[in-house]
């Protein structure tokens, strides 16, 4: 049986969350999130001059693919900046979800943990449904939980890497401890069987953006890791046999000809 | 008066902040504004005073991952 943990009480049928960075194109892009069946995407905030056009073309787009919008804090490194920048995001896309990134390392992008957990407790408190950027840390996925998260979202790895599950065995275990939560293997991801692999540890859904808009050819890949993300999630569903250390014939002994000397 | 606005100093009208908006072509525009580091939404905007040297933050959608 699939599980039926939802997103703040949003059942998704898709679980390809997918970004809308860095593609060839806004066509590119569009045609990309046609072919994933994601029914939501990240989008952020960024200065904007008067005459500037950008942003609000932006807007026209995503907002005619009939898709869920999940604004980020990218960018962010102090709890002051990212709550600011939820306030913001929660305004301009008239939303309360909000993906928290707060960032300490600028190398890995890895996040802040301490800031993390202050922001999601000032943010849940102000009514937000907060998608914290996480590790896969167990006692910090704890502290999020206690501040009021009720999704998270582990890094598979660095954000851009494409590096894929960096620590399965984590990621297992906090699977494994939190059997109620949503979660979401966030970042990292580089290629659809990483995606499959996050999913066969029985995750909820996966959030990437550059593996798809970065590849030759962003709409197919995009189609290549919905088939990989439910492969993985049936496949979860069908429970995998253990890894043995040892050979196991697969044919049948018995019965076998005897035609040695 | 001036103010910076995107880290850029820019000369608007001594009003509020909605005017200065309009003043800088943001008219009708989808954007969420700050004023020296604080959120203020698009209702406050009539009522927020301007001080000279006040830095103001004006974002759009944007893409994102």
């Amino acid at each position: 049986m699939f599980s039926q943990r939802a997103f703040y009480g949003v059942e998704l049928k898709s679980r390809l969350l997918l970004g809308t960075a860095r593609y060839p194109s806004p066509k590119i892009l569009a045609d990309a999130i046609a072919a994933s069946g994601a029914e939501v995407v990240t989008v952020s905030l960024r200065r904007e001059s008067g005459s500037d056009k950008s942003g609000q073309s932006f807007w026209s787009l995503v907002r005619g693919l009939g898709v869920r919008m999940l604004p980020n804090t990218a960018g962010c490194h102090t709890v002051k900046e990212a709550v600011t920048t939820a306030h913001m995001a929660r305004e301009l896309f008239d939303t309360t979800w909000i993906k928290l990134e707060v960032i300490r390392d600028d190398e890995t992008l890895q996040p802040d943990i301490f800031g993390l957990v202050e922001a999601a407790s000032v943010l849940s408190e102000e009514g937000f449904e907060v998608f914290p950027y996480t590790t896969e840390d167990l006692v910090v996925a704890d502290r999020l939980l206690e501040a009021g998260c009720k999704v998270l979202m582990p890094w598979g790895a660095p954000i851009g890497s494409a590096r894929g599950l960096n620590n399965a065995y984590g990621l297992k275990a906090l699977r494994a401890h939190f059997p109620d939560i949503p979660l979401v293997v966030d970042a990292g991801i580089g290629v659809p069987s990483h995606a499959s692999a996050a999913m066969e540890l029985g995750y909820d859904a996966v959030l990437l953006n550059t593996a798809v808009a970065e590849a030759g050819d962003p709409a197919a890949m995009a189609k290549a890791f919905a088939l990989a993300i439910e492969a993985g999630r049936v496949a979860f569903s069908a429970q995998p046999m253990e890894p043995r250390d040892m050979a196991v014939p697969s044919t049948p002994m018995i019965g076998k000809a005897a035609l040695g000397d | 008066m001036r103010i910076f606005v995107n880290g850029d100093q820019r000369e608007v009208p001594s009003e509020t902040l909605a005017v200065a908006l309009n003043a800088l072509g943001y008219g009708g525009k989808k954007i969420a504004t700050a004023v020296n580091g604080r959120f203020v939404s698009a209702t406050a905007r009539p009522a927020t005073k301007l001080n000279d040297g006040d830095k103001i933050e004006v974002v759009a959608p944007m893409q994102g991952g």
